[in-house]
């Protein structure tokens, strides 16, 4: 019997280090298949440069949200009261400005600390009365929603201009203009791409000098050219947009990076990984899974913080109803980027690929003026299929 | 033998899976009304072999013919084999802990008139059946309300309501304590006496032994020779375990000469309550000590506080209102989190790596640093390359059978899996190892080379503590074994004076104040 053990468990491994690069690959294949589709159907309008940058700007809070729950997710929680939060400290960062004239950036600053503290309230029912996070969260989506609605009666506008260029303006160009192409965003891509380039390579040549397992060169140089053209052509087309870089893209590309590495190489991303994957072993292994729940829900405060600030800012007003179903786009972004349900399992990367899915079927339908009621049905059929497809594909994966 | 009595018969049966052939033209006869027994190494095919039986594998998945009374069977589910009276309990019980005893053995099967279901008739049946079974419970108890031992006999009533011809049970005494195991045998035996045909698979050899007419051996997928119990030749321990490995295991312990140092941790005086029923004393006055390179047993039957002993002192991972010293290179420590206790060189292996030992979605070698991240991170940054060098240390220091360290341990058998546990806490560095049940459900071979490992530590200086429920096991390793009963400790037995029958006075002390 012997014998037949490493056959079994390498044709797991294989299957894992493939399938893994499968899923990643098959819904970034996904995005690519739904933004062609639309180009198609819209004529072309999708992959104006106009509309790109207002598809980045539009979607900012779907991503900086999805970012947090990904890590709730992955934990085995889930948080349904960021929707509201966004209302709440959006209130008050605006009231902040408008009654308490405060500068801007401090209220930026408040948003971020006021959602973090929230965020504290919020873990400490879950991590320390063990309460689950759907009651506790649920119970928040209830509560802030309230506070929103006591905070603003009336919608607060006339901010700052500083405070409405973080959703709406873009970095200066004082690089100029080459063939009518703002040359910041154009670095802004060159670098990225070489930044890409360099970390894949070593990555890969500290995988070899361990002697493990490497995809085949030819893979791996497609890959690295697949992923090079499509970020040439997004700083290409938003280098070609009113006015290139959009901030709001910077402070999404900063916490994507943040927040991957976060996860991905860092002993609380492991912990969150642990304690998702086996609560009682993570428990057993000397994790302090307590703690490390409190801080993923001060996390997601402080996210929902970012997110209100941004939506504020985008809207250049601030109303009770604000962030109505957040915590829902941000939820179904998770899911359609591979998270499992039952936790243990989820990136943000793919987060992030399920936000910009969410995204372009937002702005794509909206370019063809379909009805706002059937945008919301074909979401939710989106979504459906999408952790189907994940669902059939690992069933026939066994 | 005589062929008309031939109650089942499976011929030439041959399954394969992708890229493994996990039964080879594997032959079975049962007579009419006998325990038969069959036995062999896990991943051998028993149970597979059992699931083609009981159509879990659905006829055409698999090669051959079966012959239940004479006529061909086509299984498509495991609702037909029922039909014909076959019935597999596996070693999962599936009884729906909410529910009801009644309502369990009749799910599926409700005692209804147009749709309505007679709840008189129901419990009133199932009165009956539990009578059969010896059980003496309510038919209106919940299953969540009873005792591993009492849900197998609830299992094995819900068989008997299907009026069940040839019963199949899977590892059916794995979790239960030798007073419910000796009762399902027993019954077993008055099942046999209505003419009842059981199949057991079963890893205690004593226990087939005792119960089985017949014995099949299977191994890597093959029927290797069918032993008759009842014979003439008593058929040895050793006899079985032979046919079961393909070679005689004369030494099932690894030698050792101990070196045996200054004594590392001390137990005073250690009392435990039930985390829930607070009143309830688990450990009472508990005294031990392990010294460095020491293997000193804990010897208990289930329910004696073994594990909740080890938990308790293990950072207070179980328990309520604990008191006691505990003493460590002669410093009093107090660790209350199992963080500190790991920083007081204390590690614990669970007796259930699946639920408690191992993170099973993720590779081996995240689990395997899992409890000492802090050795391959820098700044809470973890070292990706170092993680996977240390890793594939403990791959080839431990022979654990996997091409890659990125193998899911869910993959793995169960002896790779308890030595990637092992793995993760020898990598803690610990002075003490408490090893609950290190080889619960792993096959003869796996077994010898944990206890290599074992040896191997305790050479290292290590002191190990090792909790069985297998006496043998326990006398083979260990220099020292504590015996306990009811939470407290019974006995205590240098090697020298070593025997099973002993260790079992002890172990069965005072037990008329039973719960």
């Amino acid at each position: 019997m012997t014998t037949t053990k490493p056959s079994v468990a390498k044709a797991g491994g294989l299957r894992r280090s493939l399938g893994g690069n499968v899923r990643q690959y098959g819904i970034i294949g996904a995005l690519l298949v739904i933004v062609l589709l639309f180009q198609v159907l819209t004529d072309g309008k999708l992959l104006l440069p106009n509309n790109v940058a207002s598809l980045v700007q539009q979607n900012a809070y779907v991503m900086i949200l999805a970012i947090g729950m990904v890590m709730v997710i992955v934990a085995g929680h889930i948080d349904l009261s960021v929707g509201s939060l966004v209302a709440f400290i959006g209130g008050v960062s605006a009231l902040a400005m408008k009654d308490a004239g405060l500068p801007w950036l401090l209220a930026v600053l408040l948003g971020i600390v006021l959602g973090a503290v929230v965020g504290a309230w919020q873990g400490f029912w879950v991590a320390y009365v063990g309460i689950p996070a759907f009651i506790v969260t649920l119970a928040g989506m209830l509560i802030f929603r309230g506070f929103a609605i006591l905070l603003v009666g009336v919608t607060v506008s006339s901010f700052p201009g500083a405070f409405v260029e973080i959703s709406n303006g873009s970095l200066p160009n004082f690089l100029g203009f080459v063939a009518n192409r703002d040359v910041v965003t154009l670095a802004i891509g060159g670098i990225a791409i070489a930044a890409i380039v360099l970390s894949q390579l070593r990555a890969r040549r500290t995988l070899l000098r361990h002697e493990l397992h490497v995809e085949p060169f030819g893979a791996f140089v497609a890959k690295i050219v697949v992923i090079s053209v499509l970020i040439g052509a997004l700083a290409w087309i938003l280098a070609g947009s009113a006015g290139g870089t959009p901030i709001v893209l910077v402070i999404v590309g900063v916490l994507i990076v943040a927040y991957s590495f976060l996860m991905g190489r860092t002993v609380f991303g492991r912990h969150i990984y642990a304690i998702g994957g086996n609560l009682h072993a993570a428990i057993l292994s000397g994790v302090d899974t307590r703690r490390v729940n409190f801080w993923i829900f001060v996390n997601m405060g402080a996210l929902a913080g970012v997110a209100a600030i941004v939506t504020t800012s985008r809207a250049g007003a601030a109303v009770a109803a604000a962030g109505q179903n957040f915590e829902l786009d941000a939820i179904a972004a998770c899911f359609i980027g591979g998270t499992a349900v039952t936790g243990g399992v989820g990136r943000v990367s793919g987060a992030i690929v399920g936000a910009l899915i969410m995204g372009v079927l937002n702005i794509g339908l909206s370019i063809m003026s379909v009805d706002p009621a059937w945008q919301q049905a074909i979401k939710g059929l989106v979504l459906l299929l999408a952790v189907a497809f994940d669902l059939l594909s690992k069933r026939r994966g066994r | 033998m005589s062929s008309n009595n031939v109650v089942l018969e499976m011929r030439g049966i041959t399954k394969t899976f992708p890229g493994v052939k996990a039964l080879q033209d594997v032959t079975l006869q049962v007579t009419k009304g006998e325990v038969r027994a069959i036995c062999g190494e896990n991943g051998a095919g028993k149970s597979t072999l059992m699931k083609v039986l009981s159509g879990v594998y659905p006829h055409g998945s698999y090669d051959g013919t079966i012959l239940f009374e004479g006529e061909p069977c086509e299984f498509r589910t495991i609702r037909d084999s029922e039909e014909r009276g076959i019935v597999i309990i596996h070693q999962e019980l599936a009884l729906s802990p909410y529910l009801s005893i009644a309502e369990n053995i009749f799910l599926g099967n409700e005692q209804a008139t147009r749709g309505v279901i007679d709840w008189t008739k129901t419990n009133a049946e199932a009165a009956k059946l539990l009578a059969r079974v010896g059980l003496e419970e309510s038919p209106d108890t919940k299953i969540l309300d009873l005792g591993v031992g009492k849900q197998q006999l609830v299992e094995i009533a819900k068989a008997l309501s299907k009026r069940v011809k040839l019963l199949i049970l899977d590892e059916p005494t794995a979790a239960l304590n030798d007073d419910d195991s000796e009762h399902l045998l027993d019954l077993l035996r008055s099942l046999q006496g209505q003419g009842i045909t059981s199949i057991i698979i079963s890893h205690k050899l004593n226990e087939i032994a005792a119960i089985a007419d017949s014995t099949t051996i299977i191994r890597d997928g093959q029927t290797i020779e069918t032993l008759d119990m009842r014979g003439a030749e008593r058929v040895s321990e050793e006899r079985i375990i032979r046919g079961m490995v393909g070679r005689s295991l004369d030494n099932r312990f690894p030698e050792r000469t101990p070196h045996i140092g200054e004594e590392v941790l001390r137990i005073e005086d250690w009392t435990v309550h039930h985390p829930i029923d607070t009143e309830r004393v688990v450990v009472d006055h508990a005294n031990l000590h392990v010294r460095r390179g020491e293997v000193v047993g804990i010897a208990g039957l289930m329910g004696a506080g073994r594990t909740e002993l080890a938990m308790s002192v293990f950072g207070r991972s179980y328990g309520t209102k604990i008191s006691g010293r505990l003493v460590k290179n002669g410093q009093p420590i107090a660790p209350g989190n199992v963080r500190e206790a790991i920083r007081h060189g204390i590690a614990y292996v669970s007796e259930d790596r699946k639920k408690y030992g191992l993170n099973l979605i993720d590779d081996i070698k995240r689990n395997i640093t899992a409890s000492a991240l802090g050795k391959v991170a820098r700044w809470g940054v973890m070292d990706a390359s170092g993680e996977t060098r240390v890793a594939g240390k403990f791959r080839t220091d431990m022979n654990i059978k996997a091409p890659t360290v990125d193998v899911v341990t869910g993959t793995l058998s169960g002896g790779n899996q308890q030595k990637v546990v092992l793995s993760k806490w020898i990598f803690t560095d610990p002075d003490v190892l408490i090893l609950d049940e290190p080889t619960r459900g792993i096959d003869v071979g796996a077994k010898y080379e944990i206890y290599t490992i074992i040896n191997a530590l305790a050479e290292s200086g290590k002191a190990v503590i090792v909790i069985s429920s297998e006496l043998p096991e326990l006398l083979g390793i260990c220099d020292r074994i504590y015996a306990l009963s009811q939470g407290r400790i019974t006995g205590e037995v240098s090697r020298e004076d070593f025997t099973q029958e002993g260790l079992m006075h002890y172990m069965t002390m005072e037990r008329e104040v039973s719960r």
